[in-house]
């Protein structure tokens, strides 16, 4: 028994080993170095010595602080009004104060409410990028994942059928996953074109000059959605063949015993379909959740973040940290965050479809 | 066949052509550009003429796409390091979960854990600290042993060998293997390495294609960042970086088109000898009971 | 040759690449792959080299321009520069300090002549120098200036701000153009601060203050800085000017087609343009926004890295490159400045009475290198989304501000820079 166990140890190591040394040896130790990293000023290009700065990149990721200001008023005590709104002494005089005020230099307004009759908060943070990075990342997540995930299951629902040429629509559904997404968002530059792209060309077109041409990638309000809409496009076909897999595996007799009963579609779909589907249905989840996290090339040739951060994503952001603005202890710190983050996320996902 | 039936029948396949136009058009937009001169490109971009084979049409950027770059030479890099990645990545992740889930060995839950976890880490993140680590590794070559993998095939190839995704997919799909095919190979003195190779393998074509596909995928399209940092040599570049010698400062879009069609050649052949093997694939490792 | 190289590295049982011999060997790194034309001029200084003495075998490796930079500081990390590498004039400061570059021993007479914009010169010590330069002109077709009834302005008698806006208002209210003026935002990276920071400077602010190098306080959020961003904001807020969301193609024909009527551009596309059959086109001197007409200068030079084992024959091919007969065949093939008067007379285009004449004299009259200082490419990057922000309607003050409090805090993190 003994001989055998230790057989089997010896067995097992030898045939996990060489994946295992690998991913430790690729992925874990750089990763631990990047850990490292992120608790000094190590640069890409420089000829200071590395030091050691304890948890300020973390400080600095994170720093906030909160600032009440009453109204400014003038000479006989009255609140002064600009287009009916009470004046607030500019931000500037605190944020520009290392002396006077250090716990507010360098921090920008990330957002403010009204805390009282004319008193208003400001919340104040260091690094206002950043932390929209993270809010537009976790919108990313959480639109693109439940509608890509449902995309494709109805694209799934429709070519699991047995029709002539059935493979064919197959083929095509499939075919942007095939396509580099660099590739794909540089198409795409083409079709959100605001002045003569060919979507608003379609657009206007179908509504007989109507439509009134939409800047896709331009404005704050669409650049995201359309990035979001590209994404799903490129993305559907791969989670449609694992729904297609999923549907084939639901044994035909059950079908025919609902269709026996008389059931109508939806209760076919509600009461034999999806729940036949629930393990698929959990690989899906985790397979776009990964993948919306790690948002990057899209953002990177399509807006670069723009227009007004309102497409920064947290890759993009550790990446134009790491390379562009050549902080390589910034862009770990953030890429420590990301792992812990997406790590407490997919545990949480686990302990929600765990089976009760 | 009723009159209904049939008239049901074409508005599905006319519902199925429509979907099919929003899958294919962009596409057929980037082959029909290759084309066509630049100055027409960007005139048909704006009209459904994009998508027509219309106007002044040949086969120009091609000939300049290759004369600007060693484009046969950038494909065969591609396909050379994505197929030594890929041959590699199948036998050592499919041997790894061969050992997940059929022997029992102590340490494997916390192995298996911390490889799944590394899911999580984007390759950008692990970018810098990895060039600083190839760099003092040793290899083996005709001139003895050297220091430093930069500017080589091996640095490009094997930190890519395996990532998480591969093992776990292999592992779902063991799962689900009848288990006493193993034992009784094993009560007839098989060793580890005859089951995996006689018995386990013969039945995984599905998820051998499954991850053949998505390991093809990562690799032929996304060697970015990576060979830019580490590989200097013109004769080792892919061609995701060949892709950059088209942006000048007047960009020669329709020699990028045309370079964009000719390197999603290999990977859609590549997807259609696949394709069977991997939708019935998905089939099983979609599924775990 | 390459799949040669591969399979005598498959017989030998390994995939390294081949080492070249390394005896007199000198190595040189350049930035124009995917250029022909680049490509063939470079190719001939080496070859010419190469067989006019014997003591320095030099090999050439060309790199897409857009990752360059990359490629040369990951290889720096890695301790695997070659001897000699080309570098963009702004970064140089960078690269000198960080120790890849040492200084280059050419005798100041031989380079006498030079543009100012050639000499990439650092701490009083010359590190690189460049065969040619690039200037930016306001592009306009003369019948569009008799149209709007315009002044032609000129080196000495530039259009100041109020003509400049009339110039664009008199564009805009003609309905003639989608845009009055195309600055190029379609160009994102070096172009921004490479094109505009001049603008800045122009109204008497800067991208970080040159008196010490220490601090972007003042220069960047001062008052010339927040007149500037406010004029700068409603170049588009005012539909001036197309925005950042301008497609590359656009700004490569947008001019030639005639839906702009100014292009700020880059002397560069000066042939493409003439070629495109704007046979009217003027090349415009930059405007004086207040503080005296200013543009961007300084283009790639090359340096010798202070790796290089063999510096003498580094600087050797260095000096048999810039004689006058290269930097008037780089001018002829790509369009470029040459750097000294006597290779613009070789030129075609650049010689007295050349089509591009005035771009030498754009050059040599108006133009300003940008920060000199090691901090610069990080300058350049928290400047160019700055501009980009103002230009999509981010509030001009906090904006200048927040990159104020970026760029010290990088110089604070670099301790100074050495400054």
């Amino acid at each position: 028994m003994a001989s055998r166990l230790t057989q089997q140890n010896r067995a097992g190591w030898l045939m996990a080993g060489p994946a295992f040394l690998l991913i430790a040896a690729f992925l874990i130790v750089p990763f631990l170095m990047a850990i490292g990293f992120s608790f000094t000023n190590q640069r890409l290009v420089s000829p200071n010595p590395t030091e050691w700065v304890g948890t300020a990149n973390y400080e600095r990721l994170f720093g906030f602080a909160i600032l009440t200001l009453d109204a400014e008023r003038d000479g006989d005590g009255a609140v002064r009004l600009k287009d009916g709104a009470p004046v607030y002494p500019s931000l500037r005089s605190y944020t520009r104060n290392r002396e006077g005020f250090p716990k507010y230099f360098r921090k920008r307004e990330l957002f403010s409410f009204a805390s009282g009759d004319d008193r208003r908060t400001f919340v104040l943070a260091t690094d206002v990028v950043f932390l929209k990075a993270v809010r537009n990342t976790l919108f990313f997540v959480m639109i693109v994942a439940p509608l890509q995930a449902a995309a494709a299951l109805g694209l799934a629902l429709l070519i699991n059928r047995k029709i002539r040429g059935i493979n064919f629509f197959r083929t095509i559904y499939f075919m942007p996953v095939v396509i580099s997404m660099v590739v794909v968002s540089m198409l795409w530059r083409f079709i959100y074109d605001g002045q003569n792209g060919l979507l608003n060309t379609l657009l206007g077109l179908l509504t007989f000059g109507w439509f009134e041409p939409v800047d896709w990638l331009g404005q704050t309000s669409t650049a995201l959605p359309s990035i979001m809409a590209m994404s799903i496009w490129q993305g559907v076909g791969f989670h449609m063949i694992i729904w297609l897999s999923g549907l084939q595996t639901i044994p035909a007799s059950l079908y025919e015993a609902a269709k026996i009963e008389g059931s109508s579609r939806w209760q076919t779909f509600r009461y034999v379909t999806w729940p036949g589907l629930r393990n698929t249905a959990i690989l899906v989840m985790i397979i776009i959740t990964m993948q919306a996290f790690t948002l990057y090339p899209q953002i990177a040739v399509m807006t670069g973040g723009g227009p007004l951060d309102s497409t920064q994503s947290i890759v993009f952001q550790m990446v134009e940290r790491g390379y562009g603005r050549q902080d390589i202890s910034g862009g770990s710190t953030i890429s420590v965050f990301l792992f812990l983050f997406v790590l407490s996320i997919s545990l949480l996902q686990r302990w929600l479809t765990r089976e009760k | 066949m009723t009159l209904e039936r049939k008239v049901r029948l074409s508005g599905l396949y006319l519902f199925l052509g429509f979907i099919a136009c929003i899958f294919v058009l962009p596409i057929v937009f980037m082959v029909m550009s290759s084309l066509k001169p630049d100055l027409q490109l960007l005139s048909d971009s704006s009209s459904m003429r994009a998508f027509l084979p219309v106007g002044d049409i040949g086969v120009d950027n091609y000939r300049d796409a290759f004369s600007r770059a060693p484009v046969g030479l950038f494909i065969f890099n591609s396909v050379f390091i994505t197929a030594t990645t890929l041959l590699l990545s199948l036998f050592l992740a499919s041997i790894a979960a061969f050992s997940f889930v059929f022997i029992e060995w102590r340490g494997k839950a916390v192995v298996l854990a911390i490889i799944i976890a590394t899911y999580i880490l984007p390759f950008e993140t692990v970018a810098v600290p990895l060039l600083l680590l190839v760099n003092n590794l040793p290899w083996l070559s005709t001139e003895g042993v050297t220091w430093g993998w930069l500017n080589s095939y091996q640095v490009q190839i094997v930190p890519w060998i395996i990532r998480a995704l591969e093992i776990f997919l292999f592992v779902q799909y063991f799962r689900d293997l009848p288990r006493d095919l193993v034992e009784s190979a094993r009560v007839e003195g098989a060793s580890w390495f005859q089951i995996y190779r006689r018995v386990v393998m013969p039945l995984s074509g599905p998820v051998i294609a499954t991850v053949a596909i998505l390991k093809f995928l990562e690799m032929y399209n996304n060697q970015f960042i990576w060979p830019i940092m580490v590989v200097q040599e013109e004769g080792l570049r892919p061609i995701m970086v060949g892709l950059l010698y088209f942006f000048q400062l007047n960009t020669a879009w329709g020699e990028i088109m045309a370079y964009l069609t000719i390197i999603t050649v290999p990977v859609l052949a590549f997807y259609l000898m696949l394709q069977r093997a991997f939708i019935a694939s998905i089939a099983s490792t979609g599924v775990k009971g | 040759m390459k799949l040669r190289n591969f399979a005598t590295a498959l017989a030998a049982g390994t995939l390294a690449a081949v080492a070249a011999d390394a005896q007199n060997n000198v190595t040189m790194w350049y930035h124009g792959a995917g250029n022909h034309v680049e490509g063939e001029l470079i190719n001939q200084i080496v070859d010419d080299f190469n067989a006019m003495q014997g003591d320095w075998n030099v090999t050439l490796e060309s790199f897409p321009q857009e990752s360059y930079n990359d490629s040369v500081e990951a290889a720096a990390l890695a301790g695997n520069l070659p001897c000699i590498i080309d570098v963009d004039g702004p970064v140089m400061p960078r690269w000198a300090w960080a120790g890849y570059l040492q200084p280059l021993p050419i005798d100041a007479a031989k380079i006498a002549d030079f543009l100012p914009g050639t000499k990439g010169i650092w701490n009083d010590t010359l590190y690189s120098i460049g065969l040619w330069d690039a200037a930016v002109a306001l592009y306009a077709r003369q019948s569009t200036l008799e149209e709007l009834g315009l002044r032609t302005p000129t080196l000495d008698n530039p259009w100041s701000r109020e003509e400049f806006q009339a110039a664009l208002d008199a564009a805009k209210d003609s309905d003639n153009y989608e845009y009055a003026l195309d600055l190029g935002m379609a160009w994102k990276g070096e172009w921004f601060p490479y094109a505009f920071g001049p603008f800045i400077q122009s109204f008497g602010g800067d991208m970080i203050d040159r008196s010490n190098y220490t601090t972007a306080e003042g220069a960047l959020n001062g008052d010339a800085a927040l007149a500037f961003g406010e004029w700068w904001q409603n170049l588009f807020a005012g539909g001036y000017a197309p925005g950042n969301s301008q497609d590359g193609a656009d700004r490569d024909t947008g001019f030639i087609e005639g839906r702009y009527a100014f292009a700020w551009n880059g002397n560069w596309a000066a042939v493409a343009t003439m070629d495109g059959g704007v046979d009217d086109v003027m090349f415009l001197p930059a405007p004086d926004l207040g503080n005296g007409p200013t543009i961007g200068a300084a283009s790639w030079q090359f340096g010798v890295t202070s790796t290089c084992e063999h510096p003498d024959g580094a600087v050797a091919w260095i000096e048999h490159a810039i004689q006058d007969e290269y930097l008037a065949a780089f001018s002829d093939g790509i369009g470029l400045i040459p750097s000294t008067p006597s290779a613009a007379a070789m030129t075609a285009n650049y010689a007295p009475g050349g089509a591009l004449e005035v771009f030498f004299g754009l050059s040599n009259a108006q133009a300003l290198v940008r920060p000199v200082t090691p901090g610069y490419p990080v300058v350049a990057k928290i400047f160019e989304k700055a501009l980009a922000d103002i230009a999509d309607g981010a509030d001009v003050a906090n904006t200048l501000d927040a990159a104020v409090d970026e760029i010290d805090a990088d110089i604070e993190a670099n301790n100074g820079y050495g400054n």
